[in-house]
């Protein structure tokens, strides 16, 4: 964390033969950063493959009539291989029909439902993964996008059923004091960071809890408890302060082009604006920014607001737009998944507009698979991790698919765009 | 070590090659029956949809299913779907991917899944819903009915209220306490029987039996806040022992676990299980295990199931109560030697009076 020291010092001669040393020290963050945005496309691509082929390992060994029928393997493989193929098709095929289309339903509606229902789930993800994303791109590693949905979810709710106000006004008001709520529980996390240099990585995971606990004392009270019961479930929110729903057959919400328009603002902000510029600036080498006459106390501060903002939004989805109520797990794990969706999405805008809208494709699809097919859901989560194994491993991937390496040694490809733009 | 890990992988490669030189059954058996569960259009199915426990839970979501499967070997259903919800976000798709299938009857559980449910209930009248344990009420209370939906719920005060009096009767510190999961209605009935069966037996033998961790009056207690922070359980359950608690109510579903090694690890400690007979659901604890309430909830499901499969669906509500058998309690099993035969005679006593209305265990969580 000290300066650079000269080359000299480091005496790393027989470093690896491909690969020549860096041209300065690099930091583990920024040796991080650099292989994350430096990662091509085709790598994302053959790790998501390599991840589906793996789940359909899994999901052949898992089911019980490839399991009957491996008993006599060798006296009749073909069995095995049959059912397991069999398993394979209806599991990835009822993925399909539940995500993308629907080709056995009647009505054009129903039949694009699956679509909508991706959209849907992919929304939140998107939004809780911008804001992961531009911390990173700031050189933050904001762990505390849950925390931040639940908070921008208490007050969205709470201004969606606790207040009447009239339509048109009482939406805007609402999605405000959502994205509001998830900036200020952030915002905690930017001044801590900025005055008193705590980490980050810290700091958000002991907000999520802090969250995860003020949400569920909250719906022991009165105020949010549905008048007349006594379970922690909210009222359902005014009709006025609901995101509206574009069509009969499906959840999907204006909330979807809210999104689409956050991830424009993120790559406008991050490619095309000052502010920007220094967050990146602050990430790449927060010793140059300072040498530079950046405040980097500011930029820390401003980009864990905006980001907590981001994640405010998925929070204002989740409970002004998909479920209308808000419950202890509102947050629905989004939070974390937001990580993922961020590292796949290589923390580039659109990248995690991509990577949100591929695992909200799983999450809906996951639904059917498990409910027609009996395959179980948890090959979901498998699948999932995998692509993040596959995405933090180049190296491995690169082995398996044979990719020639790129040239070594380049600097952050963010960075770079931003001198020459 | 490298050695060592190559013979092991060809150990389990021959092991693998064995297994699977196992003789094939002839070419037109049921080789080619494969996924007959989907069924004919004629066959009655009836789904389920857990909450976050999954249908293995060991306590509410797999009790519930038992009751499917129970079902199935009756002959009522072929194998039953399920669905198992990862977060509270599954909830609405669940529900609805199951309306797809064309299940004859869709049972969710739980009160987290109640809107969810009267959504697709709403959406799609023709299809029979159950719900266990929730009940739907208006802005005062009042339940509500829905056409198509039957809830099934539980006077778990009422068996409650008899374990209450025996851990009194047993107790030998004077002490007794209780904690739950979360502060939510199916889990504070139990307390609120537990507590009045203890108050019953000191108004009734003059005794003067403490409870710990919850107080009806105020509606106030000891909770983990979730179903499954095992270290958190653990740890108020050795507080109420080391303030001299000798017989603990954990209701907390799979977190009774950690009352019951907490148990084991005092000696002279015992625990009152929730829901299911622990000494035969969970029997490594059996030693520790005075009795159990139980709250039927395979019953319900089956009994629903019952009703839809003979298109006699209705949505009166199945409401569990000692006297239709709904709830109770278990044997004393281990314990049956140190539970005096008066203690025995006096709970069948009290049994009758609250099946004959004589004796009301209220609760505000009660459903009448």
């Amino acid at each position: 964390m000290t300066d650079t020291k000269p080359p000299a010092e480091a005496p790393e001669p027989a470093a690896s033969e491909e690969e020549p040393p860096p041209p300065r020290q690099e930091t583990v963050f920024q040796r991080f950063m650099r292989e994350l945005t430096g990662g091509s496309i085709l790598v994302t691509i053959l790790s998501v493959l390599l991840a589906l082929v793996i789940g359909a390992v899994l999901i052949a060994a898992s089911d019980p009539d490839v399991q009957d029928r491996a008993d006599y393997f060798f006296t009749r493989p073909g069995d095995t291989l049959s059912a397991a193929w069999n398993a394979i098709s209806d599991a990835y095929g009822a993925l399909f029909t539940g995500s993308i289309i629907d080709v056995n339903e009647y009505t054009l509606g129903r039949a694009l439902r699956p679509l909508a229902e991706t959209a849907t789930n992919a929304a939140p993800l998107i939004a809780a993964g911008l804001g992961v994303a531009l911390a990173f791109r700031a050189g933050l590693f904001n762990i505390g996008a849950e925390g931040q949905i639940i908070l921008g979810a208490i007050l969205a709710g709470y201004v969606g059923f606790g207040w009447h106000l009239p339509t048109g006004l009482h939406l805007i008001v609402g999605v405000l004091a959502g994205i509001v709520g998830g900036a200020l529980w952030a915002g905690i996390v930017g001044v801590l960071k900025a005055r008193t240099g705590a980490h980050e990585v810290i700091v958000t995971i002991m907000l999520n809890y802090v969250a995860r606990f003020l949400i569920a004392y909250l719906l022991t009270t009165a105020a949010f408890q549905r008048p007349g019961a006594s379970n922690p479930v909210s009222p359902i929110v005014d009709g006025s302060a609901q995101l509206p729903r574009f069509f009969d057959d499906s959840r999907l919400h204006l909330g979807f082009v809210l999104v689409i328009l956050a991830a424009f603002g993120v790559w406008w902000l991050l490619e095309r604006s000052t502010m920007g510029f220094e967050f990146r600036a602050v990430g790449a080498n927060p010793n140059a920014a300072r040498t530079a006459g950046m405040s980097v106390g500011h930029t820390y501060i401003w980009v864990m607001v905006l980001a907590g903002g981001l994640s405010g939004l998925a929070g204002v989805m989740q409970v002004l737009g998909t479920e209308r109520y808000l419950t202890a797990g509102i947050s629905a794990g989004i939070g974390f998944d937001a990580i993922t969706v961020a590292l796949l999405g290589r923390a580039s805008p659109w990248g995690t507009v991509a990577a949100g809208l591929l695992f909200g494709a799983l999450r809906a699809g996951g639904v059917p698979m498990q409910a027609s097919t009996g395959t179980p859901i948890d090959i979901i989560v498998v699948i999932q991790s995998l692509i993040v194994l596959f995405i933090a491993a180049p190296p491995l991937v690169r082995a398996i698919f044979r990719v020639p390496v790129r040239s070594a040694g380049q600097p952050v490809a963010g960075l770079q765009r931003g001198w020459g733009a | 070590m490298n050695k060592r890990f190559r013979l092991a992988a060809a150990v389990s490669a021959v092991a693998l090659a064995v297994a699977a030189c196992g003789e094939a059954p002839d070419e037109d058996g049921d080789g080619t029956a494969t996924g007959d569960s989907t069924g004919g259009s004629a066959d009655f199915t009836a789904c389920m949809v857990s909450d976050q426990g999954g249908i293995n839970d060991k306590s509410f979501n797999e009790t519930s299913y038992n009751g499917l499967v129970l079902a199935q070997e009756e002959g009522i259903i072929p194998e039953p779907k399920f669905a198992e919800s990862q977060t509270d976000a599954d909830y609405g798709p669940n529900v609805d991917a199951m309306v797809q299938d064309d299940c004859g009857l869709i049972v969710t559980v739980g009160f987290l899944l109640a809107d969810a449910t009267s959504e697709a209930a709403e959406a799609n009248p023709d299809e029979n819903f159950a719900i266990v344990d929730f009940q739907y009420a208006d802005e005062t209370g009042a339940p509500i009915a829905i056409d198509n939906v039957k809830p099934l719920v539980f006077n778990t005060q009422e068996a409650a209220f008899l374990a209450g009096y025996a851990s009194a009767a047993y107790s030998k510190t004077g002490i007794v306490g209780t904690w739950g999961g979360a502060k939510i209605p199916t889990v504070t009935i139990f307390m609120d029987g537990f507590y009045d069966g203890v108050q019953y037996f000191n108004e009734q033998k003059g005794g003067d039996v403490q409870v710990l961790g919850w107080d009806k009056a105020t509606q106030e207690g000891q909770f983990v806040g979730d179903f499954a922070n095992t270290g958190l359980a653990r740890q108020i359950s050795d507080n109420l022992i080391s303030q001299g608690a000798d017989v603990l109510h954990p209701v907390a579903g799979p977190l009774a676990e950690s009352a019951a090694i907490a148990a084991q690890a005092a000696g002279d400690v015992t625990v009152v299980w929730a829901d299911s007979d622990g000494f035969e659901s969970a029997p490594d604890y059996g030693p520790v295990i005075l009795t159990s309430v139980l709250k039927g909830m395979d019953q319900a499901v089956l009994a629903a199931t019952q009703e839809a499969a003979d298109d006699a669906f209705t949505n009166e509500p199945y409401v569990g109560t000692l006297e239709n058998g709904g709830v109770g309690i278990a044997p004393f099993h281990d314990f049956d030697g140190e539970v005096s035969q008066e203690t025995k005679d006096e709970l069948a006593q009290i049994q009758e009076q609250i099946i004959s209305g004589e004796l009301v265990v209220e609760s505000d969580a009660a459903f009448s």
